[in-house]
């Protein structure tokens, strides 16, 4: 374990730049939006702000605090920053194995679909979509990600682009914090924000009769922003709110501990963490909610979208996007096919260079690994794990990543450590983390919230979520690649566990002999 | 856009811009923590990275 700090954030702004980038991702655009018209329009917003309130902002004062205490003692990933705050207990640090293993387990899969983005921004330059038909841009995406068929001529195209980003992801990261995650966030989250501004307007100044469109972009944004009432008053509603709160911040993952642990105790955490937070929520709820239902509605009509967002976000950014683009003509539809994948792909790869720095921190605090190597190997890991998910996409392989370690793992590890912060760790020192140094005044009701309320709302997502989890393995006749899929994810967490307690036993031998 | 969906559009994004351009002026505007901080660019010799 090291205990001086070799790496540091540029600047106060570029740290703030990158917490928001971690947060800010693909859903913020593609699963927002779906997930308010799916629960009660206009009104989604009232429990989705107070889980905001209760369960977001206190989950991030305490992520950030935990991460600042951690880093105290270069701790710079979940296991020994869990250890040492509960040190009798062995069983935090193998908790905190979360913090890794959801990380590079997300990593392995988000990379992937990063790497649409870029080919689509690719194709968008290039015009690939011009001329095409709605049916045809939609296969036009199956054909991409079965990588047998090729869409460009290049052989084997999806795996190149994936390759090409995840060097990329690899090569940032060996630049170190300020020197390529802070300096990619302080261009990325800027052109994220522009585009995403250049985008809501085109969509909300739609007119019906124009390029085709069929309804004005106010008609999707009344759609959208509608109050059904009733449904604030049911509990499907209020699970998804908070679904969408947490899976939205980048909460449970331990990449908000791994930053934070470069800040200095008497340093601001506080005002940060709100800075960063709010940003996130202006990207998702103005700019998410003004993009892809306005562009949609006016072009396919409300039934038609309501139809689409079944399947989730996802096609709706992909197969019909593009599409529509290019009733705008060849120019505005390039223009708009940039911005998009563009903004999309920022809000991706700031992302994932937050899944790589916790791993990367691990390796360096304890096993003495240079900041290169470490980056290097992180790359490694994710090209052996997300291969599957590249070569089986079709067959269920990625969405039982995202399913394992991108949902269920987050909220596991989130309910644990508010667990160990409120009560274990206690909220007497816990209090004194969040306001130390702070640079705004925490309201005390928080210190109740985050002991009571916030445990409340994580256990509800929770148990909301296990008859799912034992639909998910009681499930017969999954592909074998399904369980393929499983049994690396299952063998990684072990091996994190191991290597962790490999750590473990060093650091007690060191302060046996510390020389060694 | 009808009365109630306009309502609740502008009051969620207004006040969602307005407290994020809130928070973010109070970042920018806060007096910085006497050295050493946690910030290398202000350093008056900047570390190595």
């Amino acid at each position: 374990m090291s205990a001086v700090q070799k790496e540091s954030w540029g600047s106060r702004v570029g740290l703030i730049l990158a917490m928001a980038g971690n947060a800010v991702g693909l859903g913020n655009f593609l699963r927002f939006p779906v997930q308010a018209i799916q629960n009660g329009g206009g009104a989604f917003i009232i429990p989705y702000l107070v889980c905001f309130l209760l369960m977001g902002i206190p989950l991030l004062w305490v992520e950030w605090s935990m991460g600042r205490f951690g880093g105290r003692k270069g701790n710079h990933s979940t296991p020994f920053i869990l250890h040492e705050m509960d040190p009798k207990r062995a069983l935090w640090k193998y908790i905190g194995v979360f913090g890794i293993f959801t990380n590079i387990a997300v990593a392995a899969y988000y990379c992937y679909l990063e790497s649409w983005t870029l080919s689509y921004i690719w194709h968008s330059v290039a015009g690939s979509f011009n001329g095409q038909t709605a049916e045809q841009v939609a296969a036009f995406f199956g054909n991409y990600v079965d990588i047998s068929t090729t869409t460009t001529g290049i052989p084997y195209e999806a795996v190149l682009f994936w390759l090409i980003c995840l060097l990329l992801n690899t090569w940032i990261l060996a630049q170190g914090l300020s020197g390529g995650v802070e300096r990619v966030a302080k261009i990325g989250m800027p052109l994220l924000i522009a585009f995403g501004i250049v985008l809501a307007v085109m969509g909300v100044t739609l007119q019906a009769g124009q390029n085709g469109a069929v309804n004005d972009g106010t008609v999707g944004l009344n759609f959208l922003w509608t109050p059904d009432y009733s449904s604030i008053w049911t509990a499907k509603v209020w699970l998804a709110a908070a679904g969408q709160i947490f899976f939205t911040l980048s909460v449970g993952m331990g990449s908000i501990q791994c930053y934070a642990s470069y800040v200095r105790r008497k340093d601001d955490i506080a005002l940060n963490a709100m800075s960063a937070g709010w940003m996130n929520e202006f990207v998702e709820v103005v700019l998410g909610a003004s993009i892809i239902i306005p562009i949609s509605i006016g072009y396919l009509g409300i039934d038609r979208v309501v139809e689409l967002t079944q399947s989730g976000g996802l096609g709706l950014g992909f197969k019909t996007l593009p599409y529509l683009f290019t009733q705008w003509g060849p120019t505005l539809g390039m223009i708009a096919g940039v911005c998009w994948f563009g903004l999309l792909f920022f809000a991706g790869i700031t992302s994932s260079l937050a899944m790589g720095t916790p791993v990367m921190g691990f390796l360096e605090n304890e096993f003495g690994w240079k900041r290169r190597p470490a980056a290097w190997f992180f790359g490694l890991i994710v090209l052996v794990l997300g291969l599957p998910t590249v070569l089986y996409f079709k067959e269920g392989v990625f969405d039982e990543y995202d399913y394992w370690a991108g949902t269920v793992g987050l909220v596991v590890f989130a309910l644990f450590e508010i667990i160990l912060f409120a009560w274990v760790f206690g909220m007497d020192k816990g209090w004194k983390e969040i306001t130390t140094g702070s640079d705004i005044r925490v309201p005390l009701a928080y210190r109740f919230v985050i002991k009571y309320i916030t445990p409340v709302f994580i256990a509800a997502v929770f148990l909301a979520s296990l008859p799912g989890i034992w639909e998910k393995i009681t499930a017969k006749g999954l592909p074998w690649q399904v369980h393929g899929a499983r049994a690396l994810l299952l063998t990684m967490f072990l091996t994190i566990c191991w290597f962790v307690r490999v750590a473990y036993l060093k650091r007690v031998a060191n302060l046996k002999s510390p020389k060694a | 856009m009808n009365t109630s969906a306009l309502v609740l559009m502008l009051c969620s994004m207004g006040t969602v811009t307005a407290l994020t351009v809130y928070f973010f002026y109070r970042v920018l505007t806060a007096p910085p923590k006497p050295e050493p901080d946690s910030y290398s660019g202000n350093d008056e010799e900047p570390t190595a990275h």
